[in-house]
């Protein structure tokens, strides 16, 4: 029957209308402002330093090895090095960036700095309302406005932010067990060197003569 | 010019653009009207993007038709030969702009035939479901286009949407991206599926063949699209072939080739799937082409799901910073959802690609479309064009 195909539409069109007003699924629409849908997990926006401690220029884990504004795609990174090492938020000495931009109108939110950081400095964000009335300032952030602590990740990401703590703890730890490794092999070092001169002291040496290394002279 | 001098006039090649001459003995006052020039895009809404048509017209019927794109080239090509080979990973997201995943396993593919990494099976098994879940997409959201180009404002295209979201969402769960993924790496994948997105994709596949049904008897029995798209924009087997056309669209017009049939890359062997063919070569076969083949993806999807095993995602191999492949070259071509996407790349031992060349299938389908048009009016133009399926992100690179 000619029309049949038509008539066959109109039901399903009708079916979804009349769904939609008890059926959730078929209801898809979101009024954004007003209602929003809770950011995913592993949901990226812009990157965002990370920083440990009170202080944010003082925390930064970010050392200025400046991998990540080699690999950026669009190139929108922009690291200054800073010449002399400061201290973290421990005290410890560290490299630091004077400068570290990120322009945020070219950046494409591909996570390639994260990726490549071998310091898990740099994160993504995703805070996405971003509204500004300044075109060019506005959207070129500075180190200030790209540092957040580690709890505002941990709120962001939280699987992901475990992670990363456990790995850098595992890490700490074990440069702090050969800290202390080499500080006892040392004491040992310097203990036993110090019997040895005691015992230097007490009877005269035995041992021959090392002799004195042979220079030959150039030909 | 009359129709019959039309139709027995020898047909004219792609590249050829110039208007032919009128044949002896005939005027325009013969025939009561001049032909008429129409440059249709690149700002209109049937051309998918900024592209043109340059069409030339008698009466309604299109008597010449020149393609012309390039409005949005982005120097793809040379960007990656100036950058870090992973550093190309998230332009090629950016090629077709709804098939991110199958982008990125070709770029992946081509670097992996390279340097030689291996997927691990979880990797290959994350791939197939990725990229079919991007046929899918493509092809849901290229029926919605179709149909929404024929007349049918709104409806249809709303409800591929509608499923589109679900699977883009899974992609945002897995990539952090709905549609910019940049999800695979060379020798395997970014990162591992989140917890319960197995049983989440699994929800949204097992719903698809309803999904398919309600479609279908929304649209496929509907005289007015039977009317139409049968019998328009017919294009041989024979010129397919000789165009180099890949994808649904060779398919549409009953030539068996499948890469994922002839080349078997990735684990595509393990899954059992027919591949749809057309009889007709028209709108219609393409269209219906597109349906069929998400009924064998949801099929490797439902496989794929099943058989996923546990394991590590990437070869241990692969180096993320400092990645250097030895000097040599390769090519590597999946079946992305337009067709044979492939990646050349020569590398000369160097962080940069010394060569980088794309073979995108949209602009290569493209190249058939005045051949396609030619007697055809120009509304049918403009369905002839939809059913070619093209992203200019891609032609244009």
């Amino acid at each position: 029957m000619l029309g049949e195909g038509i008539i066959k539409g109109m039901a399903e069109t009708a079916r979804n209308f009349l769904g939609s007003y008890h059926d959730a699924a078929r209801l898809t629409t979101v009024e954004f402002p007003e209602d929003k849908i809770p950011a995913k997990e592993s949901a990226r926006n812009f990157p965002f330093l990370v920083h440990d401690g009170e202080d944010a220029m003082q925390g930064l884990r970010c050392v200025a090895c400046q991998i990540c504004e080699k690999e950026c795609p669009p190139k929108c990174i922009f690291i200054i090095k800073d010449t002399n090492k400061k201290p973290d938020y421990v005290g410890k000495l560290q490299f630091q960036p004077k400068v570290f931009d990120i322009d945020v109108s070219v950046c494409m939110s591909c996570q390639i700095c994260v990726e490549v950081c071998p310091f898990d400095a740099i994160k993504m964000d995703t805070d996405f309302e971003l509204g500004g009335s300044d075109r060019f300032g506005g959207l070129l952030l500075n180190k200030r406005r790209l540092a957040k602590p580690n709890s505002y990740y941990h709120t962001i990401h939280p699987t992901e932010a475990a992670e990363v703590d456990g790995r850098l703890a595992a890490e700490k730890a074990k440069v702090e067990a050969k800290a202390k490794a080499d500080a006892e092999a040392k004491a040992k070092a310097a203990a036993a060197a110090a019997a040895a001169k005691a015992a230097a002291q007490t009877t005269p040496p035995v041992v021959a003569s090392t002799p004195a290394a042979v220079v030959t002279p150039a030909k | 010019m009359s129709e019959s001098e039309l139709l027995s006039a020898p047909a004219p090649t792609a590249m050829n653009y110039e208007i032919r001459p009128k044949p002896a003995g005939t005027s325009d006052a013969e025939v009561g009207g001049e032909l008429l020039e129409v440059a249709m895009g690149p700002h209109h809404p049937s051309t998918h993007g900024v592209f043109r048509m340059d069409v030339v017209l008698d009466g309604e019927q299109v008597v010449k038709l020149k393609p012309v794109f390039g409005y949005l080239h982005r120097n793809h090509e040379k960007i990656a030969e100036n950058t870090t080979y992973l550093a190309s990973m998230p332009y090629t997201d950016r090629l077709d702009y709804l098939c991110s995943m199958t982008n990125n396993w070709a770029y992946a593919l081509s670097v992996e035939r390279l340097t030689g990494l291996i997927p691990p099976e979880r990797a290959e098994y994350i791939r197939v479901i990725t990229a079919e879940l991007t046929r899918l997409v493509n092809h849901t959201c290229l029926i919605g286009f179709l149909l929404q180009d024929m007349g049918a404002l709104g409806t249809p295209l709303m409800y591929a949407f509608r499923q589109r979201e679900l699977i883009l969402d899974l992609f945002e769960s897995l990539s952090g991206s709905r549609m910019m993924c940049n999800y695979m790496r060379f020798g395997g994948c970014r990162a591992d599926l989140p917890a319960g997105w197995l049983e989440q994709a699994a929800q949204v596949v097992g719903g698809y063949g309803q999904f398919l049904d309600e479609f279908q008897a929304l649209i496929s029995e509907n005289e007015i699209l039977v009317a139409r798209s049968q019998g328009v924009g017919v294009l041989p087997a024979e010129l397919a072939i000789n165009s180099s056309i890949t994808g649904p669209m060779l398919r549409a017009s009953g030539v068996n080739f499948d890469l994922r049939k002839a080349d078997r890359y990735g684990i595509y062997d393990r899954f059992p799937f027919r591949v749809p063919l057309g009889d007709h070569g028209d709108v219609y076969d393409r269209y219906m082409i597109r349906l069929l083949e998400m009924r064998e993806s949801v099929k490797i999807l439902e496989q794929a799901l099943r058989e996923i095993p546990a394991g590590p995602i990437i070869d241990p191999k692969a180096k993320i910073r400092g990645f250097r492949p030895k000097a040599g070259e390769a090519y590597g071509r999946i079946e992305c959802p337009k067709g044979e996407l492939g990646f050349y790349l020569i590398s000369d031992g160097s962080p940069n690609p010394y060569r980088y060349r794309v073979r995108p299938p949209s602009l290569i389908n493209l190249t058939v479309l005045e051949d396609m048009c030619l007697g055809q009016t120009v509304a049918d133009a403009v369905i002839i064009l939809g059913s070619v399926d093209i992203v200019l992100g891609e032609v244009d690179r």
